[in-house]
């Protein structure tokens, strides 16, 4: 086979390749499905880079195949071949072209590091979140709103989002793969900013992306995209004040035990995640699905989710601080009957 | 001129406990690195199989970042690096025609730091206080306050006592070869794995230092309430992450670029060619050296540096990709007109080259600071760092001690066994680590005890698994063929390849202990190879035979590791744990022990005068040549 | 070629170079000490970075003592100078006039040490110890490490003049001589550069 013949063979396969390539993982997840402008930049660098860096292969990998098929020791050879010192042709080819195609990435590279490190944080037609990564799970303050909530992060469609991420404890990293690239949640002083629209509706998955503990993988939390009126509606909702439960020993056991660490509506504390509307949410602990058509081990009923967590967070998130709270079957019953209730009217 | 001492000469066990001879330290080396590449490689195993469905629960999840921060702690300082140093000090003495290294007391010193170290991070296993950070071990996650139990002292205090004997046997290649060079080899007639061992060394001289620096003020924070990374105390978390980079970074180029040196011999050997290219060779490995020490922040992309930063360190890290496309051009240019045979070192250097290039363009690819927003953190990177370490580093290894082998042991490894290692081992390789690109772009983070069904991940990660143990066989099949080699009869020949090019070829296999009978007299590049051109069979002595001086073996070396080992121990359980002594907390005793004792050692080593020994001209194997 | 310990007849003239084995001693140290001033250049940057953050702790304004300081530089920077003749008188094959200045040297750097003791036990009393903040934890860590190079040199040195002493100026003990020289002379610096970044800086704000 000669070398144009081996070059015919290759391109299908490379077509194939950059097909696969854009047709990988879920639109919810995947970078290789860019669901907002930020993530598609990102998606055009990295298509960029793989062409330029498939003709390097290919080059390659020729040359390679070639060298081993045409240069096999015959058996019983004895012959010294001619003993090359080098080539200075070869050797400027060889230096002068990846230079250039190293510019060619390189341009553009610059480009999207000026252009995606814009500060949007005095932005009046941005949405501001501050993101506080915790083990393990997230925290999202919207200053200007006055609102907080935890593990599902809200927002209006096509809106620029402007985030300030931190982290309360260890070094986290705040990733939405279909929308943006990641930014690390630092403690202390190191805070990061960037930011990221969705113009599509939808529920986004978001991973964290730095090891903080036994339960770094399970860390995971939710984008929603929704139209703007519904985020106005989910805004209010929020600071809505909030009924207690209606029985009274669920509510003393609810007061006692749960609203020492957690919130609802303007009762409890901040350390932990507000459970304001949290039966609305899309999940529970971030990794507990809620449906009512459960498929997996992780999916269940927003009662049965709640039932599950309260009754062990260890087991369902190892080295969670969330200690095995002290509860009757009736209480816990009762407790995640009433979470499940507590959710927020705001879409149409 | 006779010597009034007698001559100290061990046999058995008090022989390798007590050597200074670079041949044995380097086997020594070589079983050390073999062994923990077993342990680390078990921890990989272990690693995928919990990997192999989503909601796995094979092992726990704090069992699970354990091993995930062993395996990569293990493999690349107490496996891989040990392997490096063992082909180093095997083979640069023999190649640059010297008997020994620079210090050969030193040498075993290094060996032994490192052998304590190894041990004493891998005691954490049987105390149940592994660390369980990533062997990146980032702040504050790694100091008290979030990490309570003794896995990362025994991370900082293992790393800290085994890196002192890596950064002594950096000084001892850097002056073996710049001041012991044989008559005649001037630097470029060098043979290019002597070159990557210097430009490595050089490498490890000036990274070492910023690791021993991380590893004490971590050690300071957790040991003795320091606030070096700590928010609470003023400290800084991001701090780490330089220092620890700044070492880091360096450090894959320490360990790529002495394969890059095999690679260079076994293809030259193999095609009966000359290197394509040396001088540019030499000046792309030097460049990709310096340049190694520009880009530690690539790692840092998503830290918070700002744009001005990102930008350059990009292109910074772009730019390595220049002079390593010129080795890969003129590896491909030595084989091309060659007449080439595939032994199975040359199997494993010429699979090198594809799959080196793959892991290299991966690497250009996360140089982009934007797109690496997506890959960082991901199994992209993961995949990305396999291909270049284990497709291009443990290939370069396996293809080195199959060729190094006979020059080692006597003995040639059985080729049978020795091709289905390379095919068993490459092709699960390939399985394992292929796949990963694909599950980091679907949005797969790295470090995740497991993963939620119905993501896409499931039929990506069961291949990969299933590489897995496919390299587990391959590795298997090596560990076979060492064992039934070791029964075969020890008479390999000088040149048992008949192409051998440079020095080390034309000497006995095994090297004699004096190594040179006469130090031989250099005429060009590929000394040996330029005398077989000529019509020769041997080389031309530079000096008359004469009586050879030796080292002395010592047990100084090991007593001095072992104080060091028992200082590590009692710095760590110095909160209570052993009580106290007079007041004082017993782990600080025997921490003062320890450094008494290390201290003693290399006191009576200054304070007695060692001469070494004389090997007569009588004692000598070989007839020699009259000079 | 073998180094012998008893030589007939004249030292050579650089009796430090004149093995293979004092060659490489030499040049190996060298390279050691630019493997030190990564190890002092990255201890210098992490104080950089956390030299701000003082919490309850003294600022550097108000603590540091510089006469003090001051003084214990003279006494570095002279030592340096000392352990200069000592090397010369190496060179003029003067084993007594060397033991002499190394005995000097040492005892500068002891009174160097003595000072600098001082001053941490003072540091210590108005509120700036160890673990107080991430600026005195990387003080003490650079400052420290630098003492204890001194204090180990002190070691070193003492144990040379005691072989000096014994068994005299040969090709063997002058390599070992003349390195201690060269590793005084480092650590001199490195405190130079202590002095100015760590106090002039440190007071000026």
């Amino acid at each position: 086979m000669n070398r144009w013949q081996f070059f015919r063979k290759l391109a299908p396969l490379l077509a194939l390749m950059v097909l696969v390539l854009s047709a990988c993982g879920r639109s919810d997840l995947s970078t290789l499905r860019p669901q907002g402008p930020v993530a598609e930049e990102q998606f055009g660098l990295m298509k960029l880079a793989i062409s330029i860096m498939l003709i390097v292969i290919v080059v390659v990998f020729a040359i390679s195949f070639y060298v081993i098929i045409r240069f096999r020791r015959r058996p019983g050879d004895k012959t010294i071949p001619k003993q090359v010192e080098g080539n200075h042709k070869l050797e400027i080819i060889w230096t002068v072209i990846p230079i250039i195609l190293l510019i060619i990435l390189g341009v553009p590279t610059i480009q999207s590091v000026f252009n995606l490190s814009k500060d949007h944080t005095k932005d009046p037609e941005a949405v501001k979140v501050v993101v506080t990564a915790h083990q393990y799970w997230w925290e999202f303050e919207y200053p200007e709103l006055g609102i907080k909530t935890a593990q599902e992060l809200v927002i209006p469609k096509g809106k620029t989002i402007s985030i300030e991420a931190k982290s309360a404890d260890v070094v986290h990293s705040f990733w939405i793969p279909s929308l943006a690239g990641k930014v690390d949640a630092n403690p202390g002083a190191n805070e990061n900013i960037m930011y990221f629209s969705a113009p599509k509706e939808g529920v986004y998955l978001g991973k964290c992306a730095e090891l903080c503990g036994p339960s770094h993988g399970l860390m995971d939390f939710k984008v929603k995209s929704v139209d703007e009126a519904s985020f106005d509606r989910w805004t209010a909702a929020l600071q809505a004040p909030v009924a207690l439960p209606s029985d009274p020993a669920i509510k003393e056991a609810f007061v006692s035990k749960c609203l020492t660490c957690h919130a609802v509506g303007d009762q409890g504390g901040p350390a932990f995640p507000n459970l304001t509307g949290i039966g609305s949410r899309e999940t529970v602990g971030g990794i507990l699905v809620n449906t009512d058509d459960p498929e997996y081990s992780n999916e269940g009923s927003t009662y049965d989710n709640l039932h599950r967590w309260i009754e062990d967070p260890q087991a369902v998130k190892p080295g969670t601080l969330m200690p095995q709270v002290e509860l009757t079957p009736q209480e816990l019953d009762g407790i995640s009957k009433y979470l499940s209730e507590l959710t927020l009217d705001y879409e149409q | 001129m006779a010597h009034g001492h007698a001559v100290k000469r061990y046999s058995g066990l008090m022989d390798w406990l007590t050597t200074v001879d670079h041949k044995k330290i380097g086997i020594l080396y070589l079983i050390a690195g073999g062994f923990f590449f077993l342990v680390g490689g078990l921890e990989a195993l272990l690693i995928r199989i919990q990997l192999w469905k989503p909601l796995n629960d094979f092992v726990s999840a704090d069992t699970y970042n354990e091993l995930l921060t062993m395996h990569g702690t293990t493999m690349i300082f107490l496996a891989a690096m040990p392997v490096i140093f063992a082909l180093m000090n095997a083979i640069v003495p023999l190649q640059i025609g010297a008997r020994d290294v620079a210090y050969p007391f030193v040498n075993a010193i290094g060996f032994w730091t490192f052998f304590f170290g190894a041990v004493l991070l891998n005691v954490s296993w049987f105390t149940g206080s592994v660390p369980d950070g990533g062997w990146t071990a980032y702040a504050p996650f790694s100091g008290t306050t979030f990490n309570g139990d003794h896995g990362f002292d025994y991370y900082v205090l293992g790393l800290q006592i085994a890196g002192i004997g890596t950064l002594v046997g950096g000084i001892n290649f850097l002056v073996t070869i710049i001041n012991m060079r044989a008559p005649g080899m001037t630097f470029m007639r060098m043979p290019m794995f002597t070159w990557s061992v210097f430009i490595t060394s050089a490498l490890i001289l000036f990274a070492f230092p910023a690791l021993t620096v991380g590893l004490a003020a971590l050690m300071f924070d957790r040991v003795f309430d320091a606030n070096f990374f700590d928010p609470s105390g003023g400290g800084n978390a991001v701090l780490w992450e330089h220092i620890f980079w700044i070492f880091g970074h360096p450090e894959v180029y320490i360990l790529i670029l002495p394969a890059f040196g095999v690679i260079s011999e076994v293809v030259s050997t193999f095609s009966r060619k000359r290197l394509f290219g040396y001088s540019s060779m030499v000046f792309a490995t030097i460049l990709i050296g310096f340049l190694g020490f520009m880009v530690w922040a690539h790692h840092m992309f998503t830290t918070g540096l700002g744009p001005v930063a990102n930008g350059l360190f990009s292109i910074a890290t772009m730019l390595i990709a220049v002079p390593t496309g010129i080795k890969i051009f003129n590896w491909l240019f030595t084989l091309w007109g060659g007449s080439i045979t595939f032994t199975a070192a040359n199997l494993f250097a010429v699979g090198f080259i594809p799959t080196f290039v793959m892991g290299g363009v991966t690497g250009v690819m996360l140089a982009a600071a934007p797109a690496d927003f997506q890959y960082h953190d991901s199994y992209f990177v993961v995949a990305h760092f396999h291909y270049v370490i284990v497709g291009g580093l443990v290939l370069g290894l396996f293809a080195g001690l199959h060729y190094w082998w006979p020059k080692m042991f006597g003995r040639m490894l059985n080729e049978g066994l020795a091709k289905l290692t390379f095919w068993t081992f490459f092709i699960g390789f390939h399985l394992t680590f292929f796949v990963q690109h694909f599950l980091g772009l679907m949005g797969m983070p790295r470090r995740i005890w497991t993963y939620l069904d119905g993501l896409g991940f499931n039929e990506m990660n069961l291949i990969s698994t299933i590489g897995a143990l496919l390299m587990g066989l391959g590795t298997i099949f090596f560990l076979l063929n060492v064992v039934i080699t070791a029964f075969k009869p020890k008479n390999a020949a000088n040149d048992p390849w008949e192409d051998g090019r440079t020095l080390e070829w034309t000497i006995p296999s095994p090297a004699p202990e004096y190594n040179f009978k006469q130090t031989p007299l250099v005429r060009g590049y590929d000394a040996y190879w330029k005398e077989k051109m000529d019509g020769h069979t041997e080389m031309t002595p530079a000096e008359p035979i004469g009586s050879i001086h030796m080292p002395s073996p010592s047990i100084l070396p090991l007593f001095m590791a072992i104080g060091l080992f028992i200082t590590g121990l009692g710095l760590m359980y110095s909160h209570g744990e052993w009580g106290k002594i007079a007041g004082i907390e017993a782990g600080f005793v025997v921490g003062g022990i320890g450094l008494i004792i290390t201290f003693a050692c290399m006191i009576i080593r200054s304070l007695i005068d060692d001469h070494g020994f004389h090997i007569e001209p009588e004692e000598l194997q070989d007839k020699g040549v009259k000079a | 070629m073998s180094a012998h310990s008893h030589t007939e007849g004249q030292l050579p003239h650089e009796p430090e170079k004149a093995t293979l084995e004092g060659r490489n001693k030499i040049l190996g140290f060298w390279l050691f000490l630019g493997a030190e001033t990564v190890l002092f250049g990255t201890l210098f940057s992490a104080f950089l970075a956390l030299r701000d953050q003082v919490l309850d702790g003294p600022k550097s304004q108000e603590l540091f003592e510089l006469p003090l300081v001051a003084l214990a530089t003279g006494l570095l920077l002279t030592s340096s100078l000392t352990s200069v003749f000592a090397t010369q008188a190496l060179h003029m094959h003067k084993v007594k006039a060397m033991i002499w200045w190394l005995v000097v040297t040492v005892i500068l750097g002891l009174g160097f040490l003595g000072l600098e003791i001082y001053e941490f036990s003072n540091y210590v009393h108005e509120g700036h110890g160890f673990t107080t903040s991430a600026f005195s934890s990387s003080f003490y860590t650079l400052v420290g490490f630098h003492g204890a190079h001194v204090a180990f040199g002190i070691v070193w040195i003492s144990l040379l003049i005691g072989q000096l002493a014994k068994k005299g100026l040969t090709v063997t003990t002058a390599p070992k001589a003349y390195v201690a020289g060269i590793y005084w002379h480092f650590i001199d610096v490195v405190w130079v550069f202590i002095f100015t970044v760590v106090y002039l800086m440190g007071k000026v704000g």
